[in-house]
């Protein structure tokens, strides 16, 4: 990632373009180098290290003069703090203006796509809604949802396997969200990931198809214990198959206690009703709270 | 998950730190890892050494401090330990957990020069 600003290197697009131009002309050549012994530099580091340690009391404690010494510096400082201040300034911006923004993710081919494309044609002249979509490549999915008339920005990640909340940030500049809106960003279909980015958004909501595992999310328990509801997608085909829906709830809530559950399927349109209701009252609930 | 990630996020506090506190290369990084947060330690040690290529943090040291997972029990009303997700309460049985600690992914301090 460049340190300017957290992007990959060039990697990320937004519909296509670089998001902006500053140089990344850092060393992080990490992609090409996989091959070396890192075993080996471990060991022998090992060795050095002890005889730095054996100047006095270890580190920074040592005031011998003429000695060179290590410092300790005290950090405390998350990992993925940088992620997490975008995230915060994203989750200003949706606050402020009034947009329920919900991070969309799952495995794929669970229905994502279909899903949000049907929501946003039924939600049509109740809600307006725009759509941030992920995807390592291809605009595909993004021009599935503009044929619905939703403005919609697509991010391709390259190499990378989730949404960070750096490239949700620059799809904002493009997407330019109207006031008290839906903000619907569909991660990567990726039940692993993107579980630790915070994008600013409100939710994180998992699809699950019935067409899965009903174990899936003792599998995969990072991403539904993150998320707070769980759309179980596709049960216009439970006749044909063999899911058991109550033990993937209870799974679903070994995980997550307080985790939401409700059952759709964007074909048929069963326990869509459902589904907007429960939009409506969390875009209601966000009137209320601002 | 995502360790390279990680692994690039360390990176850039190491050297937003290093342009702060003045220093020029590290000699050891200590990390606070919770035994929830998802993180494969192998892969990240993996992933530390070959993103700290041609940094201040090239062949730095890599200490991981992992941290128990905690949670709150509801029927219990008192911490327990867990060691992953889906545990069950050790005393009771019960999944009305809510985790309260060991989702860390913390750089804890740097040994520098």
């Amino acid at each position: 990632m460049c340190n300017v600003c957290g992007c990959g290197h060039g990697e990320t697009k937004i519909d296509g373009k670089v998001p902006h131009d500053h140089t990344h002309d850092h060393h992080h050549d990490h992609a090409h180098d996989h091959s070396h012994d890192h075993d080996h530099s471990h060991e022998h580091h090992h060795h050095q290290h002890g005889d730095h340690h054996d100047y006095g009391q270890g580190p920074a404690h040592a005031h011998a003069p003429g000695m060179s010494q290590t410092r300790m510096v005290q950090i405390e400082q998350d990992i993925l703090s940088k992620n997490d201040a975008y995230a915060d300034e994203n989750r200003t911006a949706f606050e402020g203006r009034g947009i329920l923004a919900l991070n969309f993710v799952s495995s794929p081919g669970s229905g994502k796509t279909t899903l949000l494309a049907r929501s946003i044609t039924d939600l049509q002249g109740d809600v307006p809604v725009t759509v941030i979509e992920g995807d390592q490549q291809t605009a595909n999915d993004a021009e599935r949802i503009r044929a619905t008339g939703a403005k919609a920005v697509q991010v391709n990640t390259g190499k990378g396997c989730h949404l960070d909340a750096h490239m949700v940030g620059h799809a904002l500049e493009t997407l330019q969200p109207e006031n008290d809106s839906l903000l619907f960003i569909e991660n990567v279909g990726n039940l692993v990931c993107p579980a630790g980015f915070d994008l600013g958004e409100k939710l994180k909501v998992v699809i699950l198809s019935v067409t899965e595992g009903e174990d899936k999310p003792l599998k995969y328990p990072d991403m539904f214990h993150a998320a707070g509801l769980m759309l179980l997608n596709k049960v216009d085909l439970l006749p044909y198959l063999n899911f058991d829906v109550d033990l993937c709830i209870e799974n679903a809530r070994r995980v997550n206690p307080n985790i939401q559950v409700l059952q759709v399927s964007a074909t048929s349109g069963e326990g869509l009703d459902a589904w907007y209701a429960w939009l409506k009252s969390q875009v209601a609930n966000l009137g209320a709270a601002a | 998950m995502h360790e390279l990630s990680i692994c690039e996020g360390i990176i850039q506090v190491i050297e937003e730190q290093a342009v702060q506190q003045d220093f020029q290369s590290v000699e050891k990084v200590r990390l606070e890892i919770g035994k929830l947060a998802g993180v494969e330690l192998d892969a990240l040690r993996f992933g530390f050494d070959v993103v700290t290529k041609n940094t201040v943090a090239e062949n730095a040291e890599l200490e991981i401090i992992e941290l128990d997972g905690t949670a709150w029990c509801m029927p219990c009303e008192k911490t327990v330990h867990v060691s992953q997700l889906f545990d069950a309460c050790p005393n009771c049985g019960s999944h009305q957990l809510q985790v309260t600690g060991g989702n860390e992914m913390r750089i804890k301090d740097l040994e520098v020069n």
